[in-house]
């Protein structure tokens, strides 16, 4: 039966935020796109923290603060290093925040990609949930031509196939696309939801009416290895989570569980979801190699996008905002090619490459492309050392114990010193430096 | 042949959550799915399709959301899927259903073919009820084979099925002439999945929407809440035990672990033995 009609202009395999992007850019302009999903529905295997970028969106879907499913819009910032008793913050919070147009909210990634999914297929898409593509389908020359699944039957064929497929890059890997995501580059993350009703969440933080607050966290709550932890508040409820890289969970042996039931414990954190009832634990993997981990994104037939892109901001913590943001930069290149009656060639697909270096993805990306592994490199000092001195410093000078401030000031200084030695410091200061430029 | 298999979207029963502070079910979020029990029933269609190249067309009172449902049993394979939705359908308890899904039946049969099987699966996770099925069964003056495991025969010329049925004191074999509601039983197959080509004319297809009046129901007396005599009197939350099990100790002779066990139960339960005692001195006395 798999007949002419059966023949799409485009298959877009995953249905995260960057599947949904693109597979709606190109439904909306008229191509006939067939977005397939392994999930029983779109969201149902996305995991994220999760914080939600308006303006990523907002160029796909400007109208989507009328329908989508958001939490809390963010109107403050705390950024916090730890150590296992205290935390130093800078905190930002503005009123600014509470704008008619809301710059980042929290969202519920289940509820929210059930919502862009429909959008999805209000745009005229097929959306075939419930099938997991296993491979791509190829011409004599290596053009790929289209995917098979996990279902009997004939293979799906569309001009160009969008890998939207996530971080782990199966399908590309099996097609022999791209290589495996190397175990240092990527960070496996644990979160739990706890529910608190919405008086007790605007109690504890502050908050009004749908304010949020995010808290993003570092220090020896990683136990020496390289992550971060944080704390979003949603609706009615609280998403805690930490993230290691992988290789660092291999080589120390910590559980993650084990890592998210201290960071819970913290003196810091325990208050803020005390007597919370816990609903939901999920676990992701988040690409964090930065630039220099991004594969081959075009070929002939085929075009990455999303996690599977490795587009994370992992400085920033911005990762579905670059997920939908390449999705629709693909898109727009699927689309212009379509409407020229060009072939989807690797030589024609690089007007997507070219609209990535024009955008911020690749901006940022490039900016940060020694982070990843200077912190990798010294995770040590930039998760430990570093995060302990500082608490240390905060104590020594708030504590008010008869010792004058010029001997404090002393002591914070000779700590530093002793710990990193003034070559260290000037050589961490000066690696940070270089790699943020 | 034509068969209609009728199926209910409820709620994930595994993923249901109570307020933890009004204490009332919250349904938003909750993922929905097809009764399961429907998919026992939703199978033996399907297999009589394979076998004799049956037409099988799913049925499904509910919300338009249900729709989904619908799509689901399309990509198993069903040729056909028919949503009955209409806000008087609101609040029907089990009289009401079945009274508006004969009527569906009667248009689906009109429409399609008349059905010589009418399936539904045993009951659903949410009602509980197992009286939906007989009741349409009744209403249109089917055979009804309830609680079946397994459909031994059937023989369309001769117009006859053989079932098995499970009962208390062990398996019937029934035989009965069609057309015949069947209630099928959980765990009496495994459902399959579709093919690729089952999977994109299901996301394809048009799903055929009747409202009442489509089903010519004019007395909307005998729908929804006001044609439900049962009313829901409360809801409420079990709450969970807090006591915990405790495993008596199998090491040695019978007696001694017959005596463990009745010592534990006697350190659990201390009125216990004094009133055993007290029957037994009743008794012999």
């Amino acid at each position: 039966m798999a007949n002419v009609e059966d023949k799409f202009d485009a298959i877009v395999v995953g249905a995260g935020p960057s599947g949904n992007a693109a597979a709606y850019t190109m439904a909306r302009e008229g191509l006939n796109v067939l977005q397939i999903e392994r999930g029983e529905y779109a969201g149902s295997k996305n995991v994220q923290g999760a914080i939600l970028y308006a303006d990523a969106l907002e160029k796909i879907i400007p109208e989507f603060r009328d329908e989508a499913p958001l939490e809390r819009h963010v109107i403050e910032q705390r950024m916090w290093t730890m150590d296992d008793t205290s935390h130093t913050g800078m905190h930002y919070r503005s009123s600014d925040f509470n704008e008619a147009k809301p710059n980042r909210y929290t969202i519920l990634r289940a509820q929210f990609d059930k919502w862009f999914s429909s959008k999805v297929k209000e745009a005229g898409a097929l959306v075939l949930c419930e099938t997991t593509v296993t491979e791509l389908v190829k011409d004599l020359t290596g053009t790929v031509i289209g995917v098979r699944t996990d279902r009997q039957g004939n293979p799906i064929y569309a001009d160009v196939v969008v890998l939207a497929e996530g971080v782990n890059g199966l399908v590309g890997q099996r097609s022999g696309l791209r290589e495996e995501v190397a175990a240092d580059s990527v960070a496996l993350a644990v979160k739990e939801m706890h529910f608190l009703p919405r008086e007790t969440i605007e109690a504890r933080f502050n908050l009004k009416g749908n304010e949020g607050v995010v808290i993003e966290a570092m220090g020896t709550i990683t136990k020496g290895m390289t992550g971060t932890g944080f704390l979003y508040t949603n609706e009615e409820s609280i998403s805690v989570g930490i993230g290691c890289i992988v290789s660092d969970f291999a080589q120390s042996q910590v559980s993650p569980s084990e890592l998210l039931e201290a960071f819970k414990a913290h003196p810091s954190i325990a208050p803020l979801i005390e007597g919370a009832e816990v609903k939901e634990y999920a676990a992701h993997l988040i690409p964090e190699g930065g630039y220099k981990a991004i594969p081959q994104l075009t070929g002939e037939g085929w075009i990455v996008v999303g996690d599977a892109g490795q587009f994370v901001n992992a400085v920033h913590r911005e990762g579905s905002n670059l997920a939908m943001t390449t999705g629709r930069l693909a898109a727009e290149t699927v689309v212009r090619l379509h409407r020229l009656g060009e072939e989807m060639s690797a030589r024609n697909l690089k007007d997507y490459e070219t609209r990535l270096e024009a955008s911020f993805v690749m901006k940022d990306l490039k900016k940060y492309k020694g982070i990843p592994a200077l912190l990798h490199r010294n995770k040590g000092t930039f998760f430990g050392a570093y995060p302990r001195l500082i608490s240390q410093a905060m104590q020594t000078w708030f504590r008010v114990d008869g010792v004058d401030k010029k001997s404090k000031e002393q002591a914070i200084l000779r700590n530093f010193r002793q710990t990193r030695t003034l070559r260290g410091l000037i050589g961490d200061a000066w690696s940070v430096a270089r790699a943020w430029r | 042949m034509h068969i209609v298999v009728c199926i209910k979207q409820v709620p994930d029963s595994a993923q249901i959550r109570v307020h933890p502070v009004t204490n009332t079910i919250m349904r938003q979020g909750v993922p929905t799915i097809i009764n399961p029990y429907d998919l026992f029933a939703l199978e033996e269609a399907l297999r009589l399709k394979d076998r004799f190249g049956a037409s099988v067309t799913a049925l499904c009172m509910g919300p338009p959301t249900a729709s989904e449902s619908l799509r689901k049993a399309l990509t198993f394979g069903a040729d056909r899927a028919v949503l009955l939705t209409d806000r008087y359908f609101a609040g029907s308890d089990t009289l009401a259903t079945s009274y508006a899904l004969s009527m569906a039946l009667t248009r689906i049969g009109a429409d399609y073919g008349t059905p010589e099987i009418v399936f539904t699966g045993k009951q659903t996770i949410d009602g509980d009820t197992a009286q939906v099925g007989p009741g349409i069964a009744s209403r249109l003056g089917l055979n009804q084979l309830t609680y079946i495991s397994r459909i031994v025969e059937t023989d369309l010329d001769a117009g006859r099925i053989t079932v098995e049925r499970r009962a208390e004191t062990g398996t019937q074999v029934l035989e009965t002439r069609l057309p015949v509601l069947v209630t099928m039983l959980e765990a009496t197959n495994t459902m399959r999945r579709g093919t690729v080509e089952q999977a994109l004319s299901a996301a394809r297809a048009e799903i055929v929407t009747w409202n009442a009046a489509d089903v010519g129901i004019e007395d909307l007396t005998k729908c929804g809440l006001r044609g439900s005599p049962t009313i829901v009197k409360k809801v409420f939350a079990p709450t969970a035990r807090t006591d915990k099990a405790e495993i008596v100790s199998n090491e040695g002779s019978a007696e001694t672990r017959a005596n463990a066990l009745i010592d534990a139960l006697f350190a659990r339960a201390p009125g216990v033995e004094d009133d055993l005692y007290a029957r037994a001195v009743h008794h012999y006395v």
